[in-house]
């Protein structure tokens, strides 16, 4: 899973695997760390109490 | 006594209805949570699988609720990517079905393995070159996603969306939801074919190797191309079932009648597609290690690997539900929509069967002779406690979220005629505004 | 690989009598557990079966045959043997240097995937904790780790004593081990002498003789006798059977209607 496991090799396949997957939750990680931040942001802001 | 809870607007059965209902689900989830902690404390030897049979009952119950759970993703495909707008009244269901379906699927996977605690070497250890190892990813990953799309619906439930914070958070994760559906989309991709290609590169059992492209071989494509096609049937049959048990209609047949057409025409190229590849490989791949078609099928009468399981699975379940999904006359007709969708479902249940349990019951030595194999009461125990898990999941989800956006429109409640409780729990001043929380994906 | 071996057994069914010698040397060498019933073949464990095969013809012309049956040690195309490809945990490895598959009993979390590789069923599983007789425990072989419930296990060529022959070898300052260092437990307990191990790609091993292996066909016996189990899959094996009877040959693979051709003849 990482290069420090004894069992990684710098391949291809290695390369496509890890890449496709930590691009995938990267992008997930993101996404959801902004999500996050944003609404404790807006809430700060008093945003989302007046929504009725 | 759980009506502030409740979405506004609609009517939902007396709580001690629902406590009943939950609590007899509930008994067959304690049977299976026994049955479960068997399993876990005495070990694999509490099932009726063999050295014959690795691969049994649990391993397809996870390749079939992966496969209908594929609802999810491709509704999410659609409506995100590209761009059926319809399809926003179904998405929240197919979305909770594909939720309740992988996380059947992981906790199935968590018990399925002879050394539980040893269950995250999958990831540590990942030999990239093997399919289950795709699986476990992004199966993992991909349930990450579905939580990620489900947990807007929940902060849309009244009181959790009183918090300024959880309401921002749904809101936000909406706006960016065509991003997670993308990222979705992409994994199933992945998984739903590397599901189709763990039989499909076992060069040492015929019946289950396929040849391919790269790395991929053929079943990798027909196992996406398959979960994509009925994975919606599964939506709009557990949609209808839904509709007969609260007796109220709660999406409208336009948006049904999309996902069928398209699952329909999906489910035609699909099975045209695998009658190819069975005749290319009862022609070509099997002939060329020394096997004729014949020698995969029992000729015994009553056998459970008989030739029918191959004409139930393309024939009954496969092109018969296509072919009524794709006429509009019968698709619109609800007898046979039911009966399509429920084919389609049971099609692609038989698909994974037989490429798991098939696989291994086909002697492949000469003097070896085939294997049989039947589950203890501890698989078919387990194997039944996602159901009234699922059963439990869509009960309260129903009860306290907002699920179905139309369902106000679809059944309007007189404003005297209102339950008392719900006007009296209600200590906001309602806006009669055009029901947000109800269509949450547009809020 | 410069100096690597490739180590494979032939077995020779003439010889072989069906006594079980080379299964009960391979349960002590290697400390396979069994349970009070041992009768259900499907569950318990044998690192080395023997199989009764017969020409499913009737008296007078009935015959049979035993056919011994340890790990194929495949090597399929580059090392692609079909287990060692679908473990998820790279916990069975295609060595190289020995062309032994291995397996590693605390890696493995009992998936099982490579026992649904396997078409000669030489995967088996601990579906219980080994559990040995009072006493029984203390004549465990000490070089062979004991396995634990839920994982995966199968004949190792009995590499241990691969370890030791090297070991002994280092220290008397030599970087060869001959032939007779290195031998598996049921070829030593053979009392037919049925069973013959070493190094298929050294010339001056019997094993190699007999098997007189085809580099350029993925190791396919020039031996008019030889033939190996399912070698149409591509599993590429290193265990070669010799028989004199067709019919044991043609019993070692599947044919279509009149595709069998007895090597004599070709």
């Amino acid at each position: 899973m990482f290069p420090f496991n004894f069992e990684w090799i710098w391949d291809a396949g290695h390369i496509v695997f890890h890449g496709g997957l930590w691009y995938a939750l990267t992008i997930l990680g993101l996404g959801i760390t902004y999500c996050i931040i944003k609404a404790a942001l807006d809430a700060a802001k008093g945003k989302g109490s007046q929504h009725h | 006594m759980d009506s502030a809870l409740i979405p506004k607007g609609v009517k939902r059965c007396p709580a001690w209805q629902f406590i009943m209902w939950i609590g007899a689900n509930g008994a067959v989830l304690t049977w299976g949570v026994f049955a479960l902690l068997l399993v876990y404390f005495k070990g694999l030897n509490q099932t009726n699988m063999n050295n014959a049979y690795g691969f049994a009952l649990w391993i397809w119950a996870d390749l079939a609720v992966i496969a209908l759970g594929g609802g999810a993703f491709f509704t999410g495909f659609l409506r995100y990517i590209v761009g059926k707008d319809e399809l926003k009244n179904i998405i929240n269901y197919a979305v909770l079905i594909g939720f309740i379906c992988y996380s059947s699927a992981l906790m199935i996977l968590g018990f399925d393995i002879g050394q539980p605690l040893r269950g995250w070497f999958i990831f540590w250890h990942a030999n990239v070159h093997s399919m289950l190892t795709e699986v476990a990813f992004c199966l993992t990953a991909y349930f990450g996603v579905l939580a990620i799309e489900y947990a807007p619906l929940v902060f849309e439930n009244r009181m959790i969306k009183k918090v300024p914070f959880f309401h921002n958070l749904s809101h936000n994760m909406h706006e960016i939801m065509a991003v997670f559906a993308a990222t979705g989309a992409f994994l199933s991709f992945f998984h739903q074919g590397s599901l189709g290609g763990v039989p499909g590169v076992l060069f040492g059992r015929p019946f289950g190797f396929r040849e391919g492209v790269l790395v991929w071989p053929w079943t990798f494509f027909l196992f996406t191309w398959s979960a994509a096609a009925a994975g919606p049937c599964f939506t709009i049959l557990i949609t209808k079932i839904t509709e007969a048990v609260t007796r109220k209609k709660l999406v409208k047949d336009n948006v049904i009648d999309l996902l069928a057409k398209i699952s329909g025409w999906m489910l035609f190229f699909y099975i045209i597609a695998k009658i190819g590849d069975t005749l290319y490989w009862a022609n070509v791949t099997a002939p060329s290690k020394g096997s004729t078609f014949m020698d995969f099928y029992t000729s015994s009468s009553g056998s459970a690997y008989g030739l029918w399981i191959l004409f139930a699975e393309i024939g009954v379940c496969g092109v018969l539900p296509a072919l009524i999904l794709i006429i509009p006359k019968l698709r619109k007709t609800q007898a046979t929509l039911w009966l399509a969708v429920i084919l389609a479902v049971i099609g692609l249940c038989l698909n994974r069967w037989v490429m798991v349990l098939q696989v291994l019951a086909i002697p492949v030595l000469t003097f070896e002779s085939w294997f049989t194999y039947f589950p203890s009461w501890q698989e078919i125990a387990t194997t039944i406690l996602p159901v009234a898990y699922g059963v439990i999941m869509i009960s309260t989800s129903y009860r306290y979220l907002p699920i179905f956006p139309q369902e106000r429109e679809l059944n309007p409640i007189d404003e005297p005629a209102a339950p008392p409780e719900v006007a009296e729990s209600e200590p906001e001043p309602t806006d009669a505004g055009p029901e947000p929380e109800l269509s949450p994906a547009e809020s | 690989m410069e100096n690597a071996k490739k180590f494979g057994m032939v077995i020779d069914l003439d010889k072989c009598t069906g006594c079980g010698a080379c299964m009960v040397a391979c349960m002590a060498e290697n400390n396979i557990p069994f349970r009070a019933d041992n009768t259900d073949k499907m569950l318990s464990i044998s690192w080395m079966h023997v199989y009764k095969l017969n020409n499913r013809k009737l008296f007078p012309d009935y015959e049979e045959c035993y056919l011994p049956r340890p790990c194929q040690h495949c090597e399929g195309h580059g090392g692609h043997s079909p287990c060692v490809s679908v473990c998820p945990a790279t916990a069975t490895d295609y060595d190289m240097d020995t062309g032994i598959v291995s397996q590693i009993y605390p890696r493995c979390f009992g998936c099982r995937y490579c026992m649904a590789a396997c078409p000669y069923h030489v995967r088996q599983f601990n579906w219980w904790d080994p559990l040995w007789p009072d006493g029984m425990e203390k004549m465990l072989n000490p070089s062979v780790s004991v396995r634990m419930r839920g994982v995966v296990e199968k004949c190792s060529f009995c590499i241990q004593r691969y370890q030791q022959a090297k070991d002994r070898a280092y220290m008397e300052g030599r970087r060869e081990i001959a032939e007779d260092e290195y031998q598996t437990a049921c070829t030593q307990a053979c009392p037919a002498g049925a069973i013959v191990f070493g190094d298929l790609n050294n010339p001056e091993h019997a094993v190699h003789q007999l098997a007189q292996p085809d580099p350029a066909r993925h190791g396919h016996s020039k031996n008019p006798r030889a033939f190996r189990l399912l070698e149409r899959l591509g599993t590429n094996t290193k265990i070669y059977y010799l028989s004199s009877r067709e019919w044991v040959r043609k019993a070692g693979d599947n044919y279509l209607e009149g595709e069998f051709k007895s090597k004599a003849h070709s």
